[in-house]
């Protein structure tokens, strides 16, 4: 189809969207925490047992162990989630599939959360 | 999907090779892009061989030396030959500058040259920079205020006019913004490094009062954030500019507006 729009309209298309910096913050804020929280997990999970099954499930199912992994696998899974967004829209322009991969982007990411939560209690219980 | 690979009929062709000038001691071999997209070919490298005795210090130098003395109907844009103007913009060595102010005793070998990448071809070395010169346009580079215009002159101390330095002396060569790969990808919707640095030094201006407007068109996940902080952009500028830290800036006003 031939583009008979101006140049002025091209480049305006359909205007600011109004909530890039929330995405931008949420981004950074999640970094911070994971460069915290990463070390302080890997940490202690190392020095809990693992890999024996038994001291991973104690530590996991301790209140601190609990705490941390959640804290930590939520601010991965999240910045996870805002950051494959990213990749998705600079490289995947065909609209059907943007859409498709960033619903499968965000299901995803939820899933591993909520198996993360559900995993916990359970052990925690 | 992003394109990696050239479209069909794109991929460049061994072109012709010009035999080197009679009695030429000193010479440099040129291999130039060539397009026609009225030819129906596809593009071709030319390769010349410049005699250096005869020609001026810079690769516009020999662009034109070539152009004067060897193949009249190779196409390109020139002005002010000083780095001030930016028409002489394009790929040379495989860096995005501009010709004028880059020596030909810069580069090792064959220089190799060609448009600046990424956007449609005119002709030879010439890039169809519509979009980019709407893309600043988009971002109304002047002064807006509300307040009726003073009878002399809208004030600013040395300080606030210092924020400008940086920003101000951009000759938009386009050299930045064809050199990042977030606008190669994204150059429709993402206004590109050129413009953002245009769009900071008026939002940086003590005497615009605009700036929450400004910012408000910005806010989008594309025209601004698309920015990825590569740096081709710091790195390219002929002037010496850093684009990227523009935007990171601009990124600073609109956080310091959430919070």
């Amino acid at each position: 189809m031939t583009d008979y729009r101006t140049p002025a309209a091209k480049v305006r298309g359909l205007g600011a969207s109004g909530h890039g910096t929330a995405h931008f913050i949420a981004q950074r804020v999640t970094s911070i925490a994971l460069f915290f929280l990463v070390p302080v997990f890997v940490w202690m999970l190392a020095t809990s047992g693992a890999p024996d099954p038994a001291a991973t499930r104690a530590f996991l199912a301790s209140p601190m162990g609990a705490i941390v992994t959640l804290l930590t696998l939520t601010a991965g899974f999240h910045h996870m989630r805002s950051g494959l967004q990213v990749v998705i829209e600079d490289y995947v322009h065909k609209a059907g599939t943007k859409a498709f991969l960033l619903l499968g982007n965000t299901f995803l990411t939820l899933g591993l959360w909520l198996v993360t939560v559900f995993a916990l209690v359970k052990l925690a219980l | 999907m992003v394109e990696l690979t050239l479209p069909r009929g794109s991929q460049p062709t061994k072109g012709k090779t010009w035999p080197k000038p009679d009695g030429a001691r000193n010479v440099r071999t040129f291999r130039v892009y060539r397009y026609d997209p009225e030819s129906g070919n596809p593009p071709s490298w030319d390769t010349y061989k410049v005699d250096l005795d005869d020609c001026g210090p810079m690769v516009l130098d020999a662009i034109l030396w070539i152009k004067n003395n060897v193949d009249a109907t190779l196409a390109f844009r020139r002005s002010c030959r000083e780095g001030v103007c930016g028409s002489c913009s394009m790929n040379i060595g495989g860096r995005n500058t501009i010709a004028c102010t880059s020596g030909i005793d810069e580069y090792d070998g064959t220089i190799t040259i060609s448009p600046l990448p990424h956007q449609p071809v005119v002709r030879d070395l010439v890039p169809d920079l519509t979009q980019f010169y709407a893309q600043h346009a988009a971002i109304k580079p002047y002064l807006q205020t509300d307040t009726p215009a003073p009878e002399k002159e809208w004030k600013q101390s040395p300080e606030e006019r210092a924020e400008l330095d940086g920003a101000y002396e951009c000759i938009m060569c386009a050299s930045c913004s064809t050199a990042c790969p977030s606008y190669w990808w994204n150059g429709d919707k993402y206004l590109g490094p050129a413009a953002l640095l245009q769009s900071y030094r008026w939002l940086a201006d003590s005497r615009d009062e605009a700036k929450g407007e400004r910012l408000d068109e910005l806010d989008d996940p594309f025209k601004l954030y698309r920015c990825h902080t590569i740096m081709n952009c710091a790195q390219v500028c002929p002037k010496g500019l850093n684009p990227a830290e523009a935007i990171g800036k601009i990124k600073g006003m609109l956080v310091e507006r959430e919070s």
